[in-house]
């Protein structure tokens, strides 16, 4: 399953040939995708582009309709079957996708749990810790994020960069071999932006596998490995930051570029 | 009324008139007021001064009507010999109605804990993925909505009679136990097994209201994090539809606690069923017999609105700010304001 990745470190996430569509509307059109092991990819294009599904193909919170997505070789999903591919049962899938974090552009916290039980929860539920371990790690992680005083407010009593910060730290303490990012910053105000971009850029330089949908193409040129470009379900083009953003080949590219920047 | 449309200002300030009033309204100079009003008070800019609240003399109109209304049917209450309180006194706490009120509570409390477990399996049900299962609790409860609570109640007590056992075993083979109906099914168990099949049907609606309430973030995110079905439901989910569910289950139970007085025509002796066999006893007794119910079901009612109150706060954890405070701390809050207001007062 090992393929031939940027780094030369093998590739934690591939994704071959997706398609997706709901309904008549494609969604994704034949995605082939290869993150390796330690690698930040930042994924950027028009709203609409197939940008959120694709992350959410990876965790399988949608299900491709050909095609799969692999983590450190296995399967997601699915399974081989002969020639064919079998959808996995949920409680397999759920197992697979605490491997893999995720964090939404609305946070999603639980309202009804305290910051520390937030973090807390996933890893003694999925029985990957026992309570007071699952506890210390998640003060360890909330330090992490600056959040260390927080600990026993509930989500509500936080502002939107704090919550976002609570949200990485509950992915973090499923020790993730990859973390998705959809959009973190795009319900924040302005001025809370950049302390979520700070813990995205420390777990960057940690040398965690990070896949970003993002809108802050500064932040993509400063952190990223590689930029990917979609539009209309397909890779247009990807590569190092400067390739992609300073000196696009394709005519989408420069035509979105020159939009935004 | 053109008064109100200028700004409060205290008596005495010099101020246009309201016939004045296109004039731009200019502070006279201090001079020109001279010996009429305190010169320092003059001298104060119009916006430094306190702002006088409206008055509502309408509302302590109406407010004095409806107390006079208010004491005037208090009084007939007391007054009048038709309610004979006295014999009210004599029935309140006579064991006769107390055991009817055991009854009643006893009743209640069976059927509103099957019929909420009912409610959940059949909301489960119905937002499951199995059409199957979807079909059947969709049909539960089309026909217990449909069927009224005293015909279920009587189509039980003469369950007995369409079947004489009850045995449980292979579908449409061998049976291994065998129940004789006459002597599982007593008056109270009727009474339960009928409230509880019509409860769960209401019940089913409420918690499924109160789970679909529930942002489908949440689901998203518990499914990200790979969190087992039945935490997700259980400690996810459920708490959070708690919240929309208690309002409208309580209500629910209040409409149960009344409708328990239709048990009477299964021949159990409730509350309204002691009351009323007590009433043919003794006719002249009715008025006072009948506030007695009225008294015991306002309390019961009461009791569980009190309880409603410290679930709601309990189940809005994280969903508010700050939590509403408790009637007990709005009384501490409200005698501390009332002794510094007394204070200051008095200090002058």
């Amino acid at each position: 399953m090992s393929t031939q990745t940027p780094n030369g470190r093998p590739a934690a996430v591939e994704v071959r040939d997706v398609h997706k569509w709901y309904g008549a509307h494609r969604v994704l059109d034949g995605i082939d995708l290869t993150v390796a092991a330690g690698e930040v990819t930042a994924v950027i294009g028009p709203s609409g582009s197939g940008k959120s599904t694709l992350l959410r193909v990876i965790n399988h919170l949608e299900k491709p309709e050909i095609g799969h997505v692999s983590l450190n070789g296995e399967l997601i999903g699915v399974r081989r079957h002969g020639e064919r591919l079998k959808e996995l049962s949920e409680r397999v899938i759920l197992a697979q996708r605490s491997r893999i974090g995720f964090v939404f552009q609305n946070f999603n916290l639980f309202p009804h749990l305290t910051v520390l039980d937030n973090v807390a929860a996933a890893p003694v539920a999925t029985g990957l810790l026992r309570k007071p371990q699952a506890q210390e790690l998640a003060h360890t992680l909330l330090a992490r994020v600056g959040l260390a005083d927080r600990t026993g407010a509930y989500p509500r009593q936080l502002s939107g960069g704090q919550q976002q910060r609570v949200a990485i730290a509950r992915a973090l303490a499923l020790r993730p071999g990859v973390i998705l990012f959809d959009e973190p910053t795009s319900a924040l105000d302005p001025e809370l932006v950049g302390e979520v971009l700070a813990v995205i850029r420390d777990l960057a330089t940690s040398g965690s596998t990070l896949v970003i949908v993002t809108h802050e193409i500064g932040f993509a040129r400063e952190v990223a490995d590689r930029i990917v470009f979609i539009d209309g379900g397909r890779i247009v083009e990807q590569g190092p930051p400067d390739q992609v953003l300073d000196d696009p080949r394709h005519p989408r590219t420069r035509e979105f570029l020159s939009r935004v920047l | 009324m053109s008064e109100s449309l200028l700004p409060a200002v205290p008596p005495g300030t010099t101020y246009p008139p309201a016939t004045e009033l296109p004039r731009p309204p200019t502070p006279a100079p201090a001079d020109a007021v001279e010996g009429a009003v305190d010169p320092e008070r003059a001298a104060r800019p119009v916006s430094a001064q306190r702002v006088l609240p409206l008055r509502h003399p309408g509302r302590w109109i109406t407010s004095a009507i409806v107390v006079v209304l208010g004491a005037q049917i208090a009084h007939g209450l007391v007054t009048n010999p038709f309610y004979q309180w006295a014999r009210f006194q004599y029935w309140f706490v006579r064991p006769v109605i107390t055991d009817g009120l055991f009854i009643t509570l006893e009743v209640t409390a069976y059927s509103a804990v099957l019929g909420l477990l009912g409610g959940v399996l059949l909301a489960l049900a119905r937002l499951s993925r199995s059409p199957v299962l979807r079909a059947i609790s969709w049909l539960y409860i089309w026909l217990f909505r449909s069927v009224p609570l005293i015909v279920v109640l009587l189509f039980l007590y003469n369950f007995s009679a369409l079947y004489r056992t009850l045995s449980l075993g292979v579908p449409f083979g061998a049976a291994f136990l065998h129940f004789d109906e006459s002597k599982l099914a007593t008056d109270l168990v009727v009474a339960v097994v009928g409230l509880s099949l019509n409860e769960a049907a209401y019940a089913a609606e409420v918690v499924r209201a109160g789970i679909l309430s529930v942002d489908q973030g949440q689901h998203e995110a518990a499914a990200a994090l790979g969190l087992p079905r039945r935490y997700q439901f259980a400690r996810i989910v459920f708490p959070q539809a708690l919240r929309a569910v208690i309002p409208s289950y309580v209500n629910q139970l209040i409409g149960l606690v009344k409708s328990t007085s239709l048990v009477f025509y299964v021949s159990l002796l409730d509350l309204f069923g002691s009351v009323q066999s007590m009433g043919s006893t003794y006719p002249g007794d009715i008025v006072p017999l009948l506030l007695v119910a009225t008294v015991w079901y306002v309390i019961l009612t009461s009791v569980i609105s009190v309880i409603q109150f410290y679930l709601e706060r309990h189940y809005s954890r994280g969903a508010l700010r700050t939590l509403p405070p408790t009637p007990l701390q709005r009384l501490r809050v409200g005698l501390f304001a009332l002794r510094a207001r007394v204070r200051r007062e008095t200090a002058i």
